[in-house]
Parts: C-alpha cells; structure tokens; sequence
C-alpha cells in the first residue's frame, strides 16, 4: 500500500466529567471519591490512502463524531496521534493547535455551522484570506469560483445564508471547506438533515468533487446506503472502538463483526412484492452507558454468539483477509456456522 | 367493506401569515379502514405533519382548518369544540410525535404522567391505574416496567422514551394513532425495534394506525397502503408494494430514485431537480412542473386525481408501468 495520507495511530479521547466542588474538597481531604470518564474514542488506528473515501459507521454516541473531529484537527487526542501526510494534525504541547489546512471539514447541520451575520463571499473567502491563500484584490474571483465549483451562482456571495435552502447552505459549507484548498475532507453527517431529493442533489455533489479534485475523504454517517454509495472502504464503530473496517461491497455483502451483522439487518429496505410481512430482526437491547462500557468485547451483552471469553477479554481487530479487518474473536467460527 | 373507520374529504388547512397564506393543505381525500396501517410520505414542507395535526384538532393558529370534513366512525370532526374534541383524544384517537423528549413532561414521573392521561377520560383506583402502566409499558418492550415507572423521562434512552410515549398513546385504546416521524430521531437498531413492535402492537389490539415518515423503505416495511404528498395535496396513492413497484406520479418516481440504495455504488444518484415549492408561493397548476421531467403547457393547468383499481394519481402525464 503506499503512504496514507491519513494515519491515525491508536487515538483516544476521554472527556472527564466535571468534579463538583464537594468531591473536590472530599478528595483532597483524602476521601475516595469515584470519578468516571466517557472514553468517546478508545484507541483506534487506521489509514486512509490518497484520493480514497473511508465512510465512518456507528450508531450515536459510538464516537464517530469525536473521531473526525480529532482527524480534522479541531479536537486535540488524550492520546495518540492523527499524521496527515506525513505531518502530525496539532502541535504538541499544552495547548495544542491546528498546524495544516490540508484537512477541512463539512458539518452536519448548514443552520448552525454559516454565521448568520456574515455574507456568504464573506463566509468563504475568510479562511484563504487568513492563510493567504488569495489576496483582498483577488478574493471575489476566487470565491466566485468555488461557489460555482458547488453549483452555486457567483451572485450568492452577496446574500446571507437565511436566503439560502438547507440542500444550498450545505453547498456553502463545502465551498468554504474547498477554498482552503484541502487535500482531505471529513465530513460529518452531511446530508442527515437533508430531505431525500435534496440529499442525492449533495451525495451526487460529493461524488463529482471527488472525482475532479482527487479529494481524499472520510465520510461520516449513521445512514448506512449513504455510506455504501460513497465510500471504497467502510469502517463499523461500537462504543469507541472499531469492531470492523474493509472493502465497502465485502462488508455489505458479507459483514464479519455480529454487530455489522445485525446493524445491516436492521435497516429496512425498500419492499416491493405484494403481501409481503416483513419480519424485522432487531438487535437485542440498547447501547450501553459510554460511562460504563461492558468489560470484555463492548458488543457481548448484545450479541447471540457471546461466549465466555468475550465478557473478559477485548477482542483486537484482526485481519481476515482481502484487506478486511473485525474484532471479534468467534468470526471465523460463526462464518462457519452461519 | 364495512364503513371506513376515518373518512377525510376535500381537507384544506391554511395558515394565514404576513407574507401571505401557506396552504399547507390543500384539498387532501382519503379513507383510513379499521386496523389499518396507512403510510402518509412527503419531504419537508409537504404538509404530512399538518395532515396528521388536523385530524386530531392540533392546529394552532395562524393555521385553522377551512375547508374539508373529517368523520371518525361516522361523527364529524371540523368545527368541533375544542372540549369535545379534548374529550376524544386520547380516548379514540392519539398521537406520537418525533421527539419524545418535547413530549413527556421533564418534570413528571412517568407514573405520574400516565395517572393523568388516564384520569382525563375515567376515573379508576391508583392501584388499578398502577397496573394498567405497567401492563401497558411492558407491551412496548419496557424491560423491567414496576420498576421504571417511577422514574423521569431523562432516566430513559431516546428509544425507550419514545415507546413511553407510545404506551400513553396506546392506553385508552384509541381507533386510530397518528404517528409522526416516530423513529426518525432514533438510531437504526432502536427503529428497527420500534418498528417491528408497533407492528404487531396494531395488529394485537386492531387499532389503525397513520405512519407519517419520509423514509420509504421504513413505511414499505410497516404499511399496507401508501399515500405521497407534494406540496399540500396527495399526488399519489395505493398499496404500498404496487405504488413503489410502478409509480404513476413523476414526483413518487424521482423519490425512490434518489435513493442511494436503489444505484449502484459510486455512481451518480438520480436526483430532482431544484427545490420544494414554498406553500405560500405555489406555481400554478401541477405544483411539481417547475421540477418534472415529463412537464409540458398543460401542466400549468392543476391535474384532477385519476382513480383505478384501488391506486390514484394526479397528473396530467403519468408513467406507464412505472417507466421514467
């Protein structure tokens, strides 16, 4: 394989909860005071080749989010580190920033991620502006250029995002996030709060930029056709852990992880004879607390083929071959099986 | 067939705005049978939600009903006092909302909240209303249900609030239960459960049950028939299979083309094109020419609703076997 563009190496996130002042006082009075921690992301490593689109699955809370974030640079990791191209994301030190514009990113929501008070031109020409990438004199050209590149008219530039539709807001995003002239782009849940014929208009949209501009991308989503349709390999999240990541068709037709499994016979797909009774196979049970994950394999209290084992020891991703990877420790058994 | 159990005819809602009147709904006619799962889809703005508000008497101003009838089991609902109308929510027909969240009260125990919703139409013992909740939040899969119920809603998963939610809606045993968006906060494994409960739920108790989503594979899973909304009028309607299988209306074609599903991977999806009309500036005749591929000059004149075996569209130009 040749050098990743995106290397994330055994990267986790703990978010601490607040101490109240009382357990503050208790503990330093030496008293035990019990502090639990949400491990958003727990240890995960993975790369993403250039010009290649790595759709990111899970259900909410699973760490999806927290993982692009730490990718794009906008969130520093409690540990590890996220390179691209070769580069570490965020300098190291206390107070850790940004360090390259090669990764930007695409928000889920276009109502709240555009200042309402600033014009659009405004909006997309601030980034360059700032990093010189454009100069005050050419910055209107420039902008009309990417807003176009977005299906947009260069005339939007000077109206507000209120003037705009979600499906059109979202395309201002994207052209922010291009101006800066990335390499890479996490996008994060970008057509979740799209309408159906809005939401093809942005996938297709995403597609064509791809295709043109070489975009490496990392696609993040809960919505798995979306991800198939966009995506040369997927990874599968559970409780901030990766339990699967292949080729996206190996996975769809034949998913490893008994959480990929139930997850994917959990969408419901479009039934077109008549009569048909649909009997839905849901997964068993909710996602347990982030606060209190399950000891062992995070899927066992869900999972029919939990065995002894699974409720002690963490299973590692293991490869399976054709590039595939699962952290399960019974897969090669229940392939067998099943 | 005995007589339907909702009968909705030439239902017009309206909201009366300084930029003018939205007709949220426009001229909306359709039957609903005892027991019966109907599938009511639409994007945003397509006037689904207002539907499903009117038929309970849920519309606030600026928005009133103007015109149209609804009759449930024969009595009608239009011009109703709210009292009476209060009177028979709940009891006969009730409503889940997509967050539950905004719906249960933060402050109230859920034992509280189901005191109240079945002291608004009987009065029974605390005892025997205490049984009733959990006989009722077991049937929606709440695990452990004597010892849930005196807990507050933020004690409970997104998943599991909504089926509290559901159980309140089931505990009168009403006819009919309007259903909007109900699974669309939650996550694919939680809808899949929730789906797969409401199912049997209606069936057990025959209660009849109106599914307002945008997700056409969802309502294809769960409903028997299906109406599409555009822009404040059903363009199109059916048995849920033969209307996806063979769409008549351009706009339920486009639909279930856009879905990332039905193309092959990587591959550009085939998209409508432009934007839902506002409903406070609808373009003349057939609301969805400005986006139709099949549109020409008599589009500009509204379509009547063609009716044949069981199935009707309105459009001036439909497709033949579903064919684009």
């Amino acid at each position: 394989m040749s050098e990743p563009f995106i290397a994330v190496d055994a990267v986790s996130k703990r978010f601490d909860p607040r101490v109240s002042l009382g357990d503050q006082i208790a503990g330093a009075l030496g008293g035990a005071v019990e502090r639990r921690y949400v491990r958003a992301v727990d240890g995960v490593s993975l790369e993403v080749a250039p010009g290649e689109v790595l759709g990111l699955v899970g259900e909410s809370g699973c760490g999806k989010s927290t993982l692009g974030r730490m990718i794009a640079g906008i969130l520093p990791p409690t540990s590890g580190a996220v390179r691209v191209a070769g580069k570490p994301v965020m300098s190291p030190g206390r107070h850790p920033r940004k360090q390259t514009t090669r990764v930007q990113m695409v928000f889920q929501d276009p109502y709240a991620s555009l200042d309402p008070r600033m014009r659009v031109g405004d909006i997309v020409a601030e980034g360059p502006l700032v990093h010189r990438l454009v100069t005050k004199a050419d910055a209107r050209a420039y902008v009309a250029n990417w807003l176009t590149m977005v299906g947009l008219d260069a005339g939007a530039a000077q109206r507000y995002p209120h003037q705009f539709s979600g499906g059109q807001r979202q395309r201002i995003a994207v052209a922010r996030a291009l101006a800066m002239r990335p390499d890479a782009l996490v996008c994060d849940e970008p057509v979740a709060s799209l309408d159906v014929s809005i939401q093809a208009q942005v996938l297709n949209l995403f597609l064509r930029l791809r295709r043109e501009l070489g975009l490496t991308m990392l696609f993040i989503s809960h919505h798995l056709g979306v991800v198939r349709h966009v995506s040369d390999r997927v990874a599968i999240m559970y409780l901030g852990r990766i339990v699967e990541i292949g080729g996206a068709n190996a996975i769809y037709s034949n998913p490893l992880h008994p959480y990929t499994k139930a997850l994917l016979a959990s969408v419901p797909q479009l039934q077109l004879e008549d009569g048909s009774d649909v009997a839905f196979a849901p997964i068993q049970g909710e996602l347990p607390s982030p606060l209190s994950p399950p000891p062992g394999c995070h899927f066992h209290l869900r999972c029919p083929f939990a065995e002894a084992r699974c409720r002690v020891d963490i299973p590692d991703l293991r490869p399976a071959g054709d590039g595939r990877w699962a952290a399960c420790h019974l897969f090669e058994k229940i392939a067998k099986t099943v | 067939m005995s007589a339907p159990l909702l009968q909705v005819r030439d239902l017009a809602t309206h909201f009366f705005m300084r930029e003018g009147v939205a007709k949220a709904v426009d001229g909306v006619s359709f039957e609903l049978g005892q027991g019966e799962i109907l599938g009511l889809v639409g994007e945003s703005g397509s006037g689904k939600s207002v539907t499903g508000y009117s038929l309970l008497g849920l519309v606030d101003p600026p928005g009133r009903i103007v015109a149209g009838s609804i009759k449930l089991n024969g009595q009608e609902l239009v011009g109703l006092p709210q009292a009476e109308l209060r009177r028979m929510r709940g009891r006969r027909m009730a409503m889940v909302f997509q967050d539950p969240m905004t719906t249960l009260n933060p402050v109230l125990t859920v034992a509280t909240q189901i005191k109240y919703a079945i002291g608004a139409h009987e009065s029974v013992s605390a005892k025997a209303g205490r049984a009733r909740a959990i006989d009722v939040l077991t049937r929606v899969g709440i695990p452990d249900a004597a010892a849930r119920l005196d807990d507050y809603p933020h004690q409970f998963s997104g998943g599991m609030r909504q089926r509290v939610a559901i159980a309140i809606a089931l505990l009168n045993r009403p006819d009919m239960i309007v259903a909007d968006e109900p699974t669309t906060a939650l996550d694919v494994s939680i809808q899949a459960q929730i789906l797969a409960e409401m199912k049997s739920l209606v069936r057990d108790l025959g209660t009849a049950l109106i599914w307002i989503s945008h997700d056409l594979a969802a309502v294809s899973a769960l409903a028997g028939r299906i109406m599409v909304m555009y822009a404040g009028r059903i363009v199109e309607y059916g048995p849920t299979a033969a209307v996806l299988r063979a769409p008549r209306h351009p706009y339920t074609r486009g639909l279930l083309d856009s879905l990332p599903m039905r193309a092959e991977p990587g591959q550009e999806l085939a998209q409508i094109p432009g934007a839902p009309p506002s409903l406070a500036a609808l373009p003349p005749g057939c609301p969805f020419h400005p986006r139709c591929p099949s549109a020409d000059a008599i589009c500009q004149t509204a379509p009547a609703t063609t009716a044949s075996g069981g199935r009707g569209w309105r459009c001036h130009h439909p497709l033949l076997d579903g064919a684009a």
